[in-house]
């Protein structure tokens, strides 16, 4: 453009819009429409933390043989890469759990950690097997078994439970937690179910 | 510019294939929406290829999540070697020795349809015929010596390469016609080509499991971003509006 | 708000930053199509980067998992085929884009003085991205990906003297190998895209020093003092610009103007980018090529081996050349001619509006001779295409040839001195 003159001129006032409305709703709809497609775009991001199939594969529920368990023995089962404590509680000790309620926290399983059936002093199904995830409530250590009288030492009159050694939590056996120690709950009962009179089906109710 | 795009155009280059001298390629019409298709082609594979080859990238689980077949029918009518509805579609034959028997591993078919085509695999699977001189009998058109029997043979019935006597610029030639079976398998001519067509089906939903999910998700980006461009598009020109350049 | 603006801005300079590159920056007012794919070059790198990121969380980096670990990714982590596709339909989008844009430099004389380092920056993006692309393709540890690494290695055995050893010391073992696999793993997630990042920040920093060339190659800056307040644009320019130059009414803002412009072909991109990622992501075999569905076998080379479609001009040249070292100079000769371009043009006119009709020529005749390449270099050998792509090698170079010959004494066209 050789002879410029004013009149001919590009300024920025000619950018003024002639609908400031038509701009505002265009600004605002081009905005929101690019937002959301920015949500959008991101969901697959976020989704593919989700556990995978293979995940979901090894959290899948596990098939437990109890017809092998003395009274009074705890075997271990690995469910979703947890361990499962399944315990044959002989009569004796179904009996004991009642004398030391008085120094637990939640002896009436009053916190969710267990699904309904399992809200009894017992807390299980058939009173005879206590199934529990083994992971301390506290920081997620795995309690020790002590059994024969060892568990005396660190609860008064309590022959048998469990014992946290990362921070002292105790728990008996049933798996509730002794007041006055870090453990806040008590340990978790996982869905199980009995598929028949000898094999235990962990991982989802009936 | 638009002779430079032309000559674009002209030069991408097409692909065709080009299959065995004798036999072309002949086309898959396959279905991926076509559940009683892919069942029937699981099943084939279940019963007839698993036994020598693996499909070790897949689970029987999202088989039957994705085909529409209830986990304990799944189990009961495709799973013959006790493993568990989420392990990986495995062969009981090991591998390493099928290595010594065949000269090479039976390779993994998961992705076979990806690897070779939906028509290779469907002409592949139809074009065997008895072949005395190979070690298991059969030949292939598409695959010559090919190092794997026949296993459909009690399907197809034994197949047979048939010429026709033709008058070629005053000679007679033999001619090749196709591959006929003698009828002694279980199901006739056009029933093995669909089943084969299950088969293969099959292989191409297990060669890429999301393809269905991708193209149902894609048509709905596709007409967002076409809003977002409708929208990007009138704000673009408000702001230009009147601007020479 | 604006004193914690302040405050932060006392700090670091962040508007002033924001307009001086990305608000205020003046840009030509006639940029027409050609100038949106430096935009999207930086926008599929970050695709690259962002999607790349999220498949190293289930990859893994060796002989024995990486191809399984890849079929995990499309089968068992939930949108992992979304994720993997994004990344390798991108890996051939870059591609597309960067040829595009240099495509676009080369007509309109974007590598002329002052541009020449701003073009040398570029060529350098485009060397890392090639690295990055192949050694981002072995990963999968397919058929395609084990033999395309053997070849392109075995490359270097050409060297005299040293060539077979730097070979074994470039895969760390006697063939293409896990030990290969793990290193050029590591090259690809982080060496190299830090490489490409920092290299992407200097061809922007020299773009906006030199400032953006346009389709009729006319500066828009002027001397301080050569132009009437009415020949000055009215836009707000940042003062980074107006202080050394005055600044013709010949421009926008890039805010909102270029950025609007950049959106819209910004969503036409990203419908064909979608399209082909949600219903074609093989594309025929050219972005996944089909033998890389089946593990990688030293045993067994494919029928065919071709590299990704991105190579394959330079791939025909190597192969136009019956000689081992020679080819492998000639196509690393090919890539160092792009280098030299802004010496290799004698010429001071940029714009090919402006230039002789041999130049325009020429331009064309490049590009079809690229694209013929590349169509040679991805399809089976065949008798008539080895004379071919050794006739179509002479032109490649010729087109350089030509350009340093006619560019001395070229009829060019008078060039104006305002875009209006």
């Amino acid at each position: 453009m050789s002879n410029v003159s004013v009149d001919a001129k590009q300024t920025a006032s000619d950018n003024q819009p002639e609908n400031t409305n038509r701009r505002k709703f265009l600004t605002v709809a081009t905005s929101v429409i690019g937002g959301i497609g920015a949500v959008g775009a991101a969901v697959p991001f976020v989704a593919s933390w989700n556990p995978s199939a293979k995940a979901k594969a090894a959290g899948a529920d596990v098939e437990v043989d109890i017809s092998g368990i003395a009274p009074g023995q705890l075997i271990r089962v690995m469910w979703r890469s947890k361990p499962v404590w399944v315990v044959r509680r002989t009569p004796e000790l179904l009996s004991s759990l009642e004398a030391h309620e008085d120094q637990l926290r939640d002896p009436n399983s009053e916190n969710e950690q267990q699904p309904a059936f399992a809200q009894n002093r017992y807390r299980s199904l058939k009173d005879e097997y206590l199934v529990l995830v083994g992971i301390c409530t506290h920081l997620g250590c795995s309690p020790q078994h002590l059994a024969e009288g060892a568990f005396a030492e660190y609860a008064e009159g309590v022959a048998e439970g469990f014992f946290c050694p990362c921070h002292g939590s105790k728990f008996d056996m049933a798996g509730r937690v002794f007041a006055g120690v870090p453990a806040p709950l008590n340990l978790v009962v996982p869905p199980y179910q009995y598929l028949d009179d000898n094999t235990l089906l962990i991982g989802s109710e009936a | 510019m638009k002779k430079l795009l032309l000559a674009i155009a002209l030069l991408v280059p097409s692909l065709a294939f080009a299959a065995g001298s004798l036999h072309p390629l002949d086309k898959a019409d396959y279905d991926l929406t076509d559940q009683a298709s892919l069942q029937n082609g699981a099943r084939i594979f279940m019963n007839y290829c698993l036994g020598c080859h693996q499909q070790q990238y897949q689970r029987y689980s999202r088989t039957f999540a994705d085909l529409g077949i209830p986990t304990d029918l799944g189990t009961e009518y495709l799973q013959f070697t006790g493993e568990k509805p989420t392990d990986y579609i495995t062969s009981p034959m090991p591998q390493a020795d099928a290595a010594v028997w065949f000269g090479a591993p039976p390779p993994d078919l998961t992705l076979v349809a990806r690897v070779r085509g939906a028509d290779w695999l469907y002409t592949y699977l139809r074009t065997f015929y008895v072949d005395d001189s190979k070690t298991f009998g059969v030949n292939n058109l598409v695959f010559p010596n090919v190092g794997m029997p026949h296993v459909l043979q009690e399907l197809q019935g034994t197949p047979r390469i048939s010429y026709e006597e033709a008058m070629v610029d005053g000679e007679m030639v033999e001619r090749y016609v196709g591959i006929v079976a003698d009828g002694n398998g279980e199901l006739n001519a056009e029933e093995y080509d669909k089943a084969i067509l299950d088969l293969v089906n099959y292989l191409e939903y297990t060669g890429e499991p999301s393809r269905l999910e991708s193209e149902a998700l894609g048509k709905g980006v596709l007409i967002f971003i076409f809003i977002f461009f409708v929208f990007a598009y009138l704000l673009k020109k408000d702001y230009w509006r009147g601007i020479k350049k | 708000m604006n004193a914690l603006l302040n405050w932060f801005e006392q700090r670091i300079p962040l508007m002033r930053v924001a307009n001086m590159h990305a608000i205020q920056y003046p840009a030509p007012v006639n940029m027409n199509f050609w100038y949106v794919f430096g935009f999207l070059a930086t926008i599929v790198l970050v695709n690259q980067i962002v999607t790349g990121i999220w498949l190293t969380m289930n990859f893994e980096p060796s002989a024995e998992r990486a191809f399984a670990s890849v079929e995990y990714i499309m089968r068992e982590v939930d949108y992992g085929w979304l994720i993997r596709y994004m990344h390798s339909t991108g890996a051939s989008a870059f591609f597309i884009v960067v040829y595009m844009h240099m495509f676009r430099g080369m007509i309109y004389g974007s590598y002329q003085k002052p541009r020449e380092l701003l073009w040398v920056f570029g060529m350098l993006i485009y060397l890392a991205l090639m690295a990055e692309a192949f050694m981002g393709y072995v990963l999968p540890w397919g058929q395609m990906s084990y033999w395309g690494a053997q070849v392109i290695v075995s490359l270097f055995s050409a060297i005299p003297v040293i060539g077979p050893d730097l070979v074994v010391w470039i895969q760390g073992d006697y063939v293409i190998s896990g030990a290969t696999l793990n290193r050029f793993f590591a090259l690809h997630v982080i060496a190299l895209p830090l490489v490409i990042v920092i290299l992407v920040f200097l061809h922007i920093i020299a773009l906006h020093e030199v400032g953006s060339n346009n389709p009729d190659g006319i500066a828009i800056k002027h001397k301080k003092g050569s132009l009437s307040e009415e020949e000055k644009t009215n836009y707000e320019i940042h003062e980074y610009y107006t202080s050394k130059y005055d600044i013709a009414d010949d421009v926008v803002p890039f805010f909102p103007h270029i950025v609007l412009k950049d959106l819209v072909a910004f969503s036409i991109f990203l419908a064909g980018f979608a399209y082909v990622m949600f219903f074609a992501p093989e594309m025929g075999g050219k972005f996944l090529e089909h033998p890389n569905f089946e593990i990688a076998n030293p045993l067994k080379t494919p029928e065919h081996i071709f590299p990704v479609w991105y190579f394959t001009p330079f791939y025909a040249i190597l192969k136009a050349v019956p000689d081992k070292l020679f080819g492998v100079l000639t196509m690393f000769g090919a890539i160092a001619a792009l280098f030299a371009l802004p010496w290799l043009d004698r010429g001071n006119v940029r714009s090919w509006r402006y230039r002789s009709g041999l130049h325009k020529w020429n331009l064309i005749i490049f590009a079809i001779v690229f694209i013929f390449l590349g169509y040679l270099g991805g399809t089976p050998q065949e008798n008539w295409k080895i004379i071919a792509s050794q006739i179509a090698t002479v032109m490649y170079f010729g087109f350089f040839g030509l350009l340093w010959i006619y560019s001395k004494n070229e009829k060019t066209k008078p060039v104006p001195t305002r875009i209006r």
